[in-house]
Parts: structure tokens; C-alpha cells; sequence
């Protein structure tokens, strides 16, 4: 298993060392390095996703999705982009204009926290302390309030509708996906995730957790779906109800945040779940065969995490592209008499298991 | 009919009949809420199919046609004043549901105001509409109604005419919408609207209080364009209707004008016309099943259901030459010979299409959420379906047995044998899966007459400049939405003194307030969607 901490760690030694530069600024510039390539790879896994998904839902609709710009479609989105970051921003009279401007922002903040302290790959992570995985549940919240301020400063009754539901929606299944996410970390023993990472060298915590691990997993990909406000939880922005919920009134660059948001809380979810169930950028070891896993290890760390959040992020489009949309009654009902109490017993039954060892 | 006219006459004497087409009574204003009460309670006319503005010149008044909902028995009344300047006539709003907004319309063209009727505004037209576009002395001058660049004023009242007990009448107001009310505009541009309707929707948070509906933002007026044009001319105004049922919609068209010429259709047309009606509604189920599901947000649902329907497109563009408004039914039979792959590309179309329905059964109609969606939601009972006079598979969905198909056979229709599908609980399910099961029947009537189709002349020798007697007609076909009927009052010449098309979804969209009364916004769409009314057929 290569360690892509050497990367980092010459870039640190060329500043300080070879270049003589102070501590301080050092560390500036690292940070600034980092925040790029962060932005960067935002926008590159966006844009992925776009075509990624344009061109599943096209499979499983019959049609063949863009393939007229680029070899087989792939410049598609980057047309989009430039085409989204050219339009222009629609001035709308009689909106609050700071709470205006402030929710696309406030969305695509809480996405990008959330995105910094995924476990990138063998020493390749920007945040990484003790409750690392705590801050992801607190920075990812933020967005719920990015959602309910563009609904209601757009002073239109379809995105209030949106962000009233978005709001209450958001807010139940969080609930879900903490409880999930303790249910793991019970399991981990930590909440740094190096360190849930590291625990998961010899077994990916979806096989040792077994039946417990199991039952989260599911009900977090089901709760992960509707907090990222997708089919066939997407009440927020029914389109054949509401037109576009609570982004009816953006234009241009600001709703290309809410845009891009989306996807990227998407491949969060995804992330996230690829680190709590399946062991981050751990690769695939079985015991007991070691060419195998000497294969394995020679797949980069980058990799496994990416194509490992890709595929969970499959199985979501999926739901997307097959399902109907829930009502809203029916999708809290959903949420506070089935998934919840199933999380609190599947916390329990976790905490049993591990007292009484029965895990791997 | 003998017993209604002993009956009737007796306690009625000031009504005189006549037997046309059907029993015709001819009722003074002042008896007639006391006529149709009788009609309706003792001879079970408890369907009101259609209510026909009418302007004869001197006189200004409606014609009716009842509906015996068990029987299938129908009778034509005829009710007028001789007041054109303040004109009343007594609403039966209070025993026909449905007449409600049929009173409406008549007001708006005709400017007859009903006495009881509780919602006495414009329909189809703006507010500040001068004069009666309907009525023979409208002045067409452009002055008198510009094209306006000032946008309509909503009221949040309206106004309803009220008889005291020496006769007079004065006008009350009547509140729609309390200032307190919020309301959300549905349309006339939204997704789920189905084309350009206006539900004006009152919520308490996401549940629906009441709904009220704007219409007439493509209206086109049709029926009007029609009195000026001959009657072939007039054929391919219908396939701009419901444009889902075009070519029964033009069947239809051309049986009343041959019913009332005494044309006989050759039978290779007749049977010609029923393949093709057919077709058109599976293709109309299939649209209906699609947009639906993608209402409810499975779109994937919408492309399997394209596809078969490009199929059928295909198959009415190669011997028509269009895709959309065919302009193939002409009076006495059918434009063109059928192409030479049709009997082979039909037959293939059969045997995909029982696959392709297994498929959407299989990814949609199972679905748990599309069952919860659907099941229990905008339930329509029987008595409803006809008192709103809906027709077509969302009352047959109640279990109200009514298919014109098979209650006032026409074309060859009497030679095939197929099921009328009725279900009992009148859900959105049930509504549904009676399209489901429609195109399979739909289906089988096709296969009956594919290979039968007889050989011999598409269409019947007719006169060159047509012109229809002195008379009535009136014709009814079953489209994808319901029973469709055409009206026609001719006095000799070239063109009719009255053309009316009844639309189906006219009467589908008058049902929406009572069907979402207290449901959830999301259960408008799916109301909305499996009404499947068509907004063109609406406008007319």
C-alpha cells in the first residue's frame, strides 16, 4: 500500500526547507494550496456526476444521454458549466436580497466542509482530529439552512412550499443518519477518521459489524438519499408540484450552486458511507489469501475510495430513475415510525454485540 | 318514452314534445327546475351529458340532453327565453352537478344569466369581455374588444343570481377566497397542469381547502369558427381537441354529418375507422400512463411508455401522413387507401403490446410508493361519476358501467366482442388500471378486425357541395377520455347554425374541487394525472 503522504510531505519540505520560508507563511500557502485543490476537485466530481448520471438514467430509459460534445459526450458538461457560469444572474424585485445572495452560498459551504474531511486516500486528508466524523454531521447541517433562507427570501409561495417541506424533511432524516453514524462509530470505538479508517484494515466494518452494520448501511443510504433532497425524496423540488421548489427563483451562477451542491452532497453520502461501511480507501483483503491481496494493495488508495463512492452513489441514482416520489405525510411517517425507532434498536443491538463480543 | 310523454304532459301541460332523433320536450323557463327535478328523480335522467348554449335568432335559450344512467335512454330538452337584453333562465345546478359550469359557459358565450346557479362569472373569457362572442349579433368590430396589453384583474368574488318569493331577482355576492386564504396559483404555466389551466388552490399548509379554475387561456372558439365554414371544413378543427383522440374525435364529426345526409359508410371504412379509433386510444392511454408516472416522479416509466407509442405513431403516420392531427376521417369514409405494411406492422404492434403492459405493471403499478400514492386518493363514487358526468375510464373506474361503445353501438363496433372494464373502488388506482386494462381490450378488438378488414370501396359516394336538411343531430363516440359528442343544428345550408362539441375533460375538470377537497397538494398531481384531461378538449 503506497502512502500518498509523501506527496504532501515534499510539498512541506520543498517550502520550508528548500525555499527557507517561515513557519507562518509555509503554512499559508499549504492552505491555500489545499483549498484549490479541493475547490478543483469539487468542481471536476460535479461535473462527473452530471454526465455520470445523465448517461445512467439514459440506460435505464432507452435512450443513449449527450453525445454530441466530445468523444462520446464527455465535454457535455463542461459546456453546461461554461454555459451556467456566463448567464446572467436575474435581479427579482421585491426578494431580500441579502438572504438572497447568502442561501446559494450557505448551501455550497456546508457541502464543501462536509467534502474536506472525507478520507481522500492514504494520507491524503485536509481536516483529520479527533471528532472528525462528528464535524461532518454539523457542517453538513448547515446546508438545510442555505435550503429554508432561499425558499423564503425568494418570496414566492412555491419555494416557501419547498423549504417548508425541505426543512422538515432534512431535519427528520438527519436524525437518521446520526443515529446511524453512532451506531458505527460504537463500533469503531473512535470518531477520528484516520482512525475508523485504520480500524478497518483487516475487515471493512460492513462485515464485521455484521447484521447490525448491515441494517445501518441500508437505512443510511435510504436516509442519505432524502438529505440530499433526491428521487424519490425529491418533495423539496417536485418539479410537477412545485416547479422547482425552492430554487424556482435563482438564476445563472446561483443556481448552479444549488446545482452543483447537490451532486456533491450526493457523492458525500456516498463518501461517507464508503468510509463508515467499507472501510474508506482501504482496499479489499481477504484472510488467508495473500496474492490477492498483494494485488490489491497495488490499486492506489485514491481510487478504491473514489470508485467505492461512485458505486454507492449508483445504487441512489438508481432509486432515482426508478421510484415514484413520496408523499410528504407518507415521507415523515416513513421517517419518524419506521426509520428511526430502527435506528435506536439497531444502536442497541449494536451495543450488545460489541459488549458481548460478537463481532469479528 | 310513450309513458314520460303521458306523465309528464299530464302534470306538466304547457310542455310540448316532439320525437326527433330522440324524445324532444320543449319546457317555458318557469317549469322547467320543477321538469328536470321530475326527470331526474322518477325516470332516473340523473345524467346531465351535455347543456348547449343556443341562439335561434329571436330567441336565446339551452338545449339539454338527459341521460338515464341504467338504461342509457336519452332525451333532449329544450328550454329558451325571448328576453335577449336581460335574458334568465333557472340553473339545475342543485340537481346536476356537472351543470355548473355548463351553465357557466353558456353564460359566457350567450350572456344568459342562470337564476341559482352560485358562481355566475366569465369562464373561458377575460372579465371586462364586451358582449357575447355566440350570439348571432356580437359585433366582431376589433374596437369593441382590443387585444389587451393590461393584465386581468382576479376577483376574489362572484356573483350569484337569487329569485325571492315574488319573483324577483337580484344579484348576491359570493366569496371565493377569504383575504386570509392562502393561495397558490397552479398554472397556467406548470408542469403538471397537463397544458395552460389555472388552479387557483387554497392551502392550510399542504393540505388543499378548495380550488377554483381558470380556463380559457387557449381557447380557440371552435365552435364558433365552425358556423362560418362548411362541413367538410370543419373536420380538422376536432383533431385539435383532444388531440390524443384525433381521429375519434373526426369519427365522430363525420357520423353525425352522415346520419344526418342518410350517408351509409362502405363497411371497409367502418371497420377501417374502428382499427384506427382504437389505435388512437391506446396511444392516448399509453400518453396518459407515461405523463402520469412522470407527475409522481418515475420518469423512466414515461420513456417505456413512448416507445410503444412511437410504435403506434409510426404505424398512423405511414398510412396518414401525420403524427398528431390526422385529417383522415372524411364524410362518407376514410381520405386515403391504408398503407401496404399496415395488417403486418399492426400485428407486430399486437404482440409487443401485451410484454410492454406486463413492463409497466411490473416497474410502476407493483411499486409500493406508487401504491400508496395512488390507493385511497381522490376517490370518485359512483353517483358522483354521474351526477359530474364523467365519463370514459375515470367513471367507469367507479363502477358506473357506461362505454358508448357499447351503450349506443356505432361503426362496427356491434361486430366485436370486448369487455367493458369497470372497477368498484373509483380511486386514483382504480382509474389507473383501467387504462391498463383498456389497452388490452383495445387490443383485442383490434385483433378481431385485423385480419377481416373487408375488401371494397373507403369511402361512400357523396354530393359535392354538402348540405345538411333543416334539423338537430347529435352523435356521441367513446374517446380515451370519455363520451365525446358532436352537435349539430342545421337550417339547410352549407354550413350548421350551431356546432357544439361536448368534451369529456370538460366535465373532468369541473370534478377537480370536489375530488381534492381536503387532500394533499402532491394528491392534486395525482388526481390531475389520472383524470387525464387534455386541455385543448377543455378549451375548445
Amino acid at each position: 500500500m503506497q502512502d500518498l503522504s509523501f506527496i504532501t510531505g515534499w510539498i512541506d519540505s520543498f517550502l520550508s526547507t528548500t525555499c527557507g520560508l517561515a513557519p507562518w507563511l509555509t503554512i499559508t500557502i499549504e492552505c491555500v494550496l489545499i483549498g484549490l485543490g479541493l475547490l478543483l476537485m469539487y468542481a471536476l466530481l460535479a461535473l462527473f456526476y452530471i454526465y455520470f448520471e445523465r448517461k445512467v438514467c439514459a440506460a435505464f430509459q432507452c435512450r443513449l444521454g449527450p453525445d454530441r460534445v466530445g468523444p462520446k459526450g464527455l465535454l457535455q458538461s463542461f459546456a453546461d458549466m461554461f454555459k451556467m457560469l456566463i448567464k446572467e444572474i436575474i435581479p427579482l424585485n421585491r426578494v431580500d436580497k441579502f438572504l438572497f445572495g447568502l442561501a446559494p452560498f450557505l448551501v455550497i459551504l456546508a457541502s464543501m466542509l462536509s467534502f474536506a474531511v472525507l478520507p481522500w486516500g492514504n494520507g491524503l486528508q485536509v481536516i483529520d482530529f479527533n471528532i472528525g466524523i462528528f464535524f461532518l454531521l454539523a457542517t453538513s447541517s448547515i446546508g438545510v439552512l442555505g435550503i429554508l433562507l432561499a425558499g423564503w427570501s425568494s418570496n414566492n409561495k412555491y419555494t416557501l412550499i419547498g423549504a417548508l417541506r425541505s426543512g422538515a424533511q432534512m431535519v427528520s432524516y438527519e436524525i437518521s443518519i446520526s443515529l446511524c453514524v453512532i451506531t458505527m462509530v460504537c463500533l469503531a470505538g473512535t470518531m477520528s477518521v484516520s482512525e475508523i479508517v485504520a480500524q478497518q484494515a483487516n475487515g471493512w466494518f460492513i462485515f464485521k459489524g455484521h447484521i447490525p452494520a448491515i441494517i445501518a448501511f441500508l437505512v443510511y443510504i435510504v436516509a442519505g438519499t432524502a438529505e440530499t433532497n433526491r428521487g424519490p425524496f425529491d418533495l423539496p423540488e417536485a418539479e410537477s408540484e412545485l416547479t422547482a421548489g425552492y430554487h424556482t427563483e435563482y438564476s445563472g451562477m446561483h443556481f448552479g450552486f444549488f446545482y452543483l451542491a447537490e451532486y456533491l452532497n450526493l457523492f458525500i453520502i456516498g463518501g461517507v458511507a464508503a468510509l463508515l461501511f467499507f472501510g474508506g480507501w482501504m482496499p479489499l483483503h481477504i484472510a488467508g489469501w495473500d496474492g490477492f491481496n498483494t494485488v490489491m494493495d497495488y490499486i492506489p488508495s485514491i481510487v478504491w475510495f473514489l470508485a467505492k463512492a461512485v458505486a454507492i452513489t449508483f445504487i441512489m441514482i438508481w432509486f432515482k430513475w426508478t421510484f415514484p416520489r413520496l408523499r410528504i405525510d407518507q415521507l415523515l411517517s416513513f421517517e419518524w415510525k419506521y426509520l428511526m425507532p430502527l435506528c435506536l434498536v439497531n444502536l442497541v443491538l449494536m451495543v450488545i454485540v460489541i459488549t458481548t463480543g460478537f463481532h469479528f | 318514452m310513450a309513458n314520460i310523454q303521458e306523465i309528464v304532459g299530464k302534470q306538466f301541460p304547457e310542455v310540448t314534445f316532439a320525437q326527433g332523433e330522440t324524445l324532444e320536450l320543449t319546457v317555458p323557463d318557469a317549469s322547467w327546475h320543477a321538469l328536470a327535478a321530475k326527470l331526474h328523480k322518477e325516470f332516473g335522467f340523473d345524467n346531465l351529458r351535455a347543456l348547449i348554449g343556443m341562439d335561434w335568432g329571436e330567441e336565446l335559450g339551452i338545449v339539454c340532453y338527459l341521460v338515464n344512467s341504467r338504461t342509457y335512454e336519452m332525451i333532449r330538452v329544450k328550454v329558451s327565453t325571448a328576453n335577449r337584453e336581460e335574458p334568465f333562465l333557472h340553473s339545475i345546478t342543485d340537481l346536476y352537478a356537472v351543470a355548473g359550469i355548463y351553465e357557466r359557459e353558456v353564460y359566457d358565450f350567450y350572456g344568459i344569466k342562470f337564476i341559482g346557479n352560485p358562481d355566475m362569472r366569465r369562464l373561458f373569457l377575460r372579465n371586462d369581455w364586451v358582449g357575447f362572442p355566440f350570439r348571432k349579433d356580437y359585433d366582431t368590430n376589433p374596437e369593441v374588444n382590443p387585444v389587451r396589453l393590461d393584465h386581468e384583474e382576479t376577483e376574489d368574488t362572484t356573483v350569484t343570481y337569487v329569485e325571492d318569493a315574488d319573483g324577483k331577482i337580484h344579484a348576491e355576492e359570493r366569496v371565493i377566497f377569504k383575504p386570509e386564504d392562502f393561495v397558490v396559483n397552479i398554472g397556467p404555466q406548470h408542469p403538471a397542469t397537463h397544458g395552460v389551466l389555472r388552479l387557483r388552490t387554497a392551502v392550510e399548509g399542504e393540505e388543499i381547502k378548495k380550488i377554483d379554475l381558470y380556463l380559457g387561456y387557449i381557447h380557440r372558439g371552435i365552435e364558433k369558427l365552425c358556423e362560418g365554414l362548411t362541413y367538410p371544413q370543419t373536420i380538422h378543427f376536432v383533431d385539435r381537441l383532444d388531440y390524443l383522440g384525433a381521429l375519434i374525435n373526426s369519427h365522430c364529426v363525420c357520423m353525425c354529418v352522415e346520419k344526418a345526409m342518410g350517408i351509409e359508410v362502405p363497411p371497409r371504412a367502418k371497420v377501417i375507422r374502428v382499427i384506427m379509433d382504437e389505435l388512437m386510444r391506446i396511444n392516448s392511454h399509453l400518453l396518459a400512463a407515461g405523463t402520469f408516472c412522470m407527475d409522481l416522479g418515475a420518469t423512466t416509466m414515461l420513456f417505456y411508455a413512448l416507445r410503444e407509442r412511437e410504435t403506434i405513431l409510426n404505424i398512423l403516420e405511414r398510412t396518414t401522413g401525420a403524427r398528431m392531427t390526422f385529417n383522415y376521417n372524411v364524410i362518407g369514409g376514410v381520405r386515403q387507401e391504408l398503407d401496404e405494411n399496415f395488417v403486418t406492422d399492426v400485428k407486430a404492434l399486437l404482440e409487443i403490446m401485451p410484454k410492454a403492459i406486463k413492463e409497466y405493471n411490473k416497474i410502476f403499478t407493483g411499486n409500493v410508493i406508487a401504491n400508496n400514492r395512488m390507493n385511497g386518493v381522490g376517490v370518485l363514487s359512483e353517483d358522483d361519476a354521474v351526477d359530474y358526468n364523467i365519463t370514459g375510464p375515470s367513471g367507469r373506474a367507479t363502477g358506473w358501467n357506461y362505454d358508448v361503445r357499447r351503450a349506443h353501438p356505432y361503426g362496427a363496433y356491434p361486430e366485436v366482442d370486448f369487455e367493458v372494464i369497470t372497477r368498484t373502488e373509483g380511486d386514483s388506482m382504480a382509474r389507473f388500471k383501467a387504462r391498463m386494462s383498456e389497452m388490452e381490450q383495445s387490443c383485442k378488438i383490434i385483433a378481431q378486425l385485423i385480419d377481416k378488414i373487408p375488401e371494397g370501396e373507403i369511402c361512400a359516394k357523396v354530393p359535392k357541395i354538402i348540405k345538411l336538411p333543416e334539423g338537430h343531430w347529435f352523435q356521441e363516440v367513446e374517446t380515451g377520455k370519455g363520451a365525446f359528442g358532436c352537435y349539430i343544428e342545421s337550417t339547410g345550408t352549407t354550413s350548421p347554425w350551431r356546432m357544439k362539441f361536448n368534451s369529456p375533460c370538460f366535465c373532468l375538470a369541473g370534478v377537480i374541487d370536489h375530488l381534492t377537497r381536503g387532500q394533499k397538494i402532491a394528491d392534486l398531481i395525482t388526481i390531475g394525472g389520472t383524470l387525464d384531461y387534455i386541455v385543448p378538449d377543455i378549451d375548445r
